[in-house]
């Protein structure tokens, strides 16, 4: 697309029911621009300062102990590197299936994530504690859509997600257009999600769930976070994810802070929740932490929930194990007492 | 145990080396008052926190001399850069006595652990590094060459921000050259005698800066004293009202920081999240007894019952508790007296058909608290909407246009602040130019700066506080 859609109200897009039952049948370029830009601002100076405050809550004892068990069950496990190999992949699972050997009472990470071609190998690792799309085990995602860049044609974009999710993903992290966005052109990167999401539709009817990654250290303005993050929603997003990692600044507690405010909106409006979550650039415990904290204040304690939140990294379950095990012994470790992955 | 119910995470007292009782500080040292000692207690375990000596006319007739003098020989000839140098070493100490400050204060007054050590203390050390380069740039501060110190000056502070008030009284005083005596609030002395200490540790000639504790009738002394060349006041405007009777008709300058009525004004293109945030920190920051409170809000109609329902949302998660717990949002009302003020102006404003829907939140059993409480359904004429609060009270009032924010935010007797919050800048500057306020924030509310000058319009006082303005009030034009 070289430039915007001309503005025609009869040229309708893609049927999406939530876009439909909240904006009628009129899902052209022209109400969908309009719908977006009638969102409320963001005044970054104030979304920066109520994020920061997050930072000084002081989360102590047990409320420590309480928390890092709950990053961990948030932890998307993830390796997304070009030299990733099968036995990379294996590697990876059995963390996520043995997080600490030291200490079996360590819950697993919610899943773990691959490219599109490592899922069956990832679903082979895990064997029984695959959860299959029961929500009963570990989940496999995939990243798909031409991740990280999404430069790719829709064919191809779809194509991918489809053979993830024949392969077994639970999970399918797309990408939207962030060329489009920038131009405007809302009705495509509307378009797209719409049909990845059609296209996570397994035989038996149900769906792989879908998370939206906006990339929002390409979309630069809160403003654009906010109508990119409702528009995913609007289009049938069930998570909407930060970054790719690939991309920097990847998430950040404002960004995510102002995400957690636009799902907190949704559910005002609709009594739908949906899910949120920041990838790439946390790796401490204490930065994990304040995204709890972000999280409860925002949307309440219903969000402290494995499907409304999850963290995208690889690095930060060590440093999670780390703090635990200085909780339960009361002494601290070093890096060589948690395997590296 | 829900996530939400934070472990407790208390701020340890054991930083604190307090004495049993305490002098008033003249002339660099401790000497008992000729009153009757008086005990301070923390609003929010009721418990004794020291015994403070109260000056009587004696005493302040000392402390007068002691400043006197210190002005005549020391102070007064002291060069600029001199004295730039005792301040800027004031606020270094103050910086690295930081959390024992905080801790004091905030045992003292009430207020959160989080305010102290993020607002309060932060802001002293900065209003004296402020000051401190002042001291020797006088030339500049817009009165002519060579402008010239007042001599002994006569402060009277109030208990809402004690250290800070001390801080914004004591340091462009002193970089100007004058000598002081100050009087804290009967409720809030400890940290204007841990402050004592600090004007000791720094080596500060004796004399310049005089501490005495009292009541009513110690300030009202202290003010009156003929040897006193200027009056600086924060407080209520019924007294600041009294002083200026009092120094009608002598050669007395005299500065007035009073009450308020702020309005915050919220229009429909607002950054929402954002503009309730700034709702929240206008009222509910120092559990609302701040003078500059924007404890009027005037929501544009069309977005009143959305703004409502996501600022009871907000308000719910405000975590009302022991103030030195680092994790309390709303500490508890400084007095007895202060609290009882705060019941009945509330029971006023519903007895005028106010609705007042309070924060879902249990209240310690010792102490005085009072709930964030929102009184929605507030007329013009209603006493709420009229009269300084000075508690976590907030009246709402609706507007349809502009013209009529402007009308209802100016009908007051009060003029000292006022919010707006849009995302259209031309209304924003257009608005603000027409907002009898001292001060006007923007998309922001409470920010405080020593380069930015502070003060009221009407019944809010006159007189600036802060920046170039502010050290005006402590200096005359040179010969």
């Amino acid at each position: 697309m070289t430039s915007p859609r001309p503005a025609s109200a009869s040229q309708a897009l893609a049927p999406a029911e939530r876009a439909v039952q909240l904006l009628g049948g009129d899902l052209s370029e022209v109400a969908l621009r309009q719908h977006l830009e009638g969102l409320p601002t963001v005044d970054a100076v104030g979304l920066e300062a109520r994020a920061a405050s997050f930072g000084t809550r002081s989360i102590k004892t047990t409320s420590k102990a309480a928390a890092l068990d709950t990053v961990i069950r948030m932890i998307d496990l993830t390796t997304l590197q070009g030299s990733d190999t099968r036995g990379k992949v294996r590697s990876l699972v059995a963390k996520a299936l043995v997080p600490d050997a030291s200490d079996p009472s360590t819950p697993r990470p919610a899943a773990v994530c691959v490219y599109g071609d490592m899922v069956g190998n990832a679903v082979e690792a895990l064997g029984s504690a695959w959860s299959a799309g029961k929500d009963d085990g570990i989940n496999v995602a995939a990243v798909a859509t031409a991740f990280p860049s999404g430069r790719a044609s829709i064919g191809v974009k779809l194509q991918d997600t489809r053979d993830a999710v024949a392969a077994g993903a639970d999970e399918i992290d797309m990408v939207i257009d962030r060329g489009a966005f920038l131009e405007g052109n809302y009705g495509k990167v509307f378009d797209e999600i719409v049909q990845t999401k059609d296209a996570c539709r397994r035989d038996d009817g149900t769906y792989a769930h879908l998370k939206v990654i906006l990339e929002t250290g390409e979309l630069v303005t809160y403003d654009n976070v906010r109508r990119a993050s409702w528009l995913s929603i609007l289009a049938g997003g069930d998570f909407i994810k930060t970054s790719t990692g690939k991309v920097q600044p990847a998430a950040t507690l404002p960004v995510t802070t102002l995400m957690l405010q636009v799902v907190r909106d949704w559910e005002r409006l609709t009594g739908e929740r949906i899910g949120v979550k920041p990838a790439g650039g946390i790796s401490t415990s204490k930065d994990a932490i304040k995204y709890l904290v972000a999280v409860a204040e925002t949307c309440g304690e219903a969000w402290l929930d494995p499907h409304l939140f999850r963290f995208g990294a690889s690095s930060l379950l060590n440093d999670v194990l780390l703090q635990r095990q200085k909780l339960t012994t009361g002494r601290y470790s070093g890096p060589d007492y948690v395997t590296i992955d | 145990m829900t996530f939400l119910d934070y472990a407790p995470a208390p701020e340890s007292t054991s930083i604190l080396g307090l004495r049993d009782e305490y002098g008033l500080f003249i002339d660099g040292e401790w000497r008992p008052g000729g009153g009757t000692s008086f005990a301070s207690v923390s609003p929010s375990t009721e418990r004794q926190i020291a015994m403070f000596a109260a000056a009587d006319e004696g005493d302040v007739d000392a402390a007068v001399a002691a400043a006197r003098k210190a002005y005549r020989t020391v102070w007064g000839p002291m060069s600029g850069r001199d004295r730039g140098k005792y301040l800027f070493r004031i606020a270094r100490i103050l910086q690295e006595r930081a959390r024992e400050l905080a801790v004091a204060e905030s045992l003292d007054n009430g207020k959160p652990i989080k305010e102290t050590r993020d607002a309060d203390v932060p802001l002293v050390a900065q209003w004296f590094f402020h000051c401190a380069g002042w001291a020797d740039k006088l030339d500049w501060v817009g009165l002519g060459a060579g402008p010239q110190a007042h001599g002994v000056a006569a402060q009277i502070i109030p208990w809402n921000f004690p250290l800070l008030m001390l801080s914004w009284k004591i340091a462009p005083a002193l970089a100007a050259g004058n000598t002081v005596v100050l009087k804290p609030a009967e409720t809030t002395p400890l940290t204007a005698m841990l402050f004592a200490d600090i004007c000791q540790q720094a080596g500060l000639p004796a004399g310049v800066v005089n501490l005495i504790t009292g009541a009513g009738e110690t300030g009202s002394a202290l003010v009156r004293h003929p040897d006193v060349d200027k009056v600086a006041f924060t407080g209520s405007t019924a007294v600041g009202r009294e002083i200026a009777k009092a120094l009608a008709g002598t050669s007395k300058k005299l500065t007035l920081e009073l009450g308020g009525k702020g309005a915050n004004i919220v229009f429909d293109d607002a950054p929402l999240d954002q503009a309730i945030e700034g709702i929240v920190n206008g009222i509910f920051f120092n559990q609302g007894q701040v003078c500059c409170a924007g404890s009027r809000l005037l929501v544009q109609e069309n977005i009143h019952d959305a703004v409502m329902d996501r600022l009871k949302e907000r308000m719910a998660t405000l975590r009302l508790g022991d103030p030195l717990d680092k994790n309390t949002d709303v500490g508890a009302i400084n007095s007895t007296a202060q609290l009882e003020r705060i019941t009945r102006l509330v029971d006023a404003g519903i007895a005028e058909g106010g609705e007042a829907w309070s924060a879902p939140c249990e209240l310690p059993k010792e102490g005085y608290w009072f709930a964030p409480t929102v009184v929605t359904g507030v007329e013009a004429s209603s006493t709420i909407a009229r009269e300084e609060i000075f508690g976590p009270v907030l009246s709402v009032l609706t507007f349809r246009t502009p013209d009529e924010a402007i009308a209802k935010a100016n009908n007051t007797p009060y003029g000292l602040s006022a919010g707006i919050w849009s995302d259209k800048g031309s209304r924003v500057l257009a608005v603000a130019d027409k907002l009898r306020a001292g001060v006007v924030w923007t998309n922001t509310f409470n920010k405080f700066d020593p380069a930015s000058p502070f003060g009221g319009y009407k019944e809010s006082g006159y007189g600036r506080e802060g920046g170039r303005q502010g050290m005006q009030a402590y200096l005359k034009g040179g010969k």
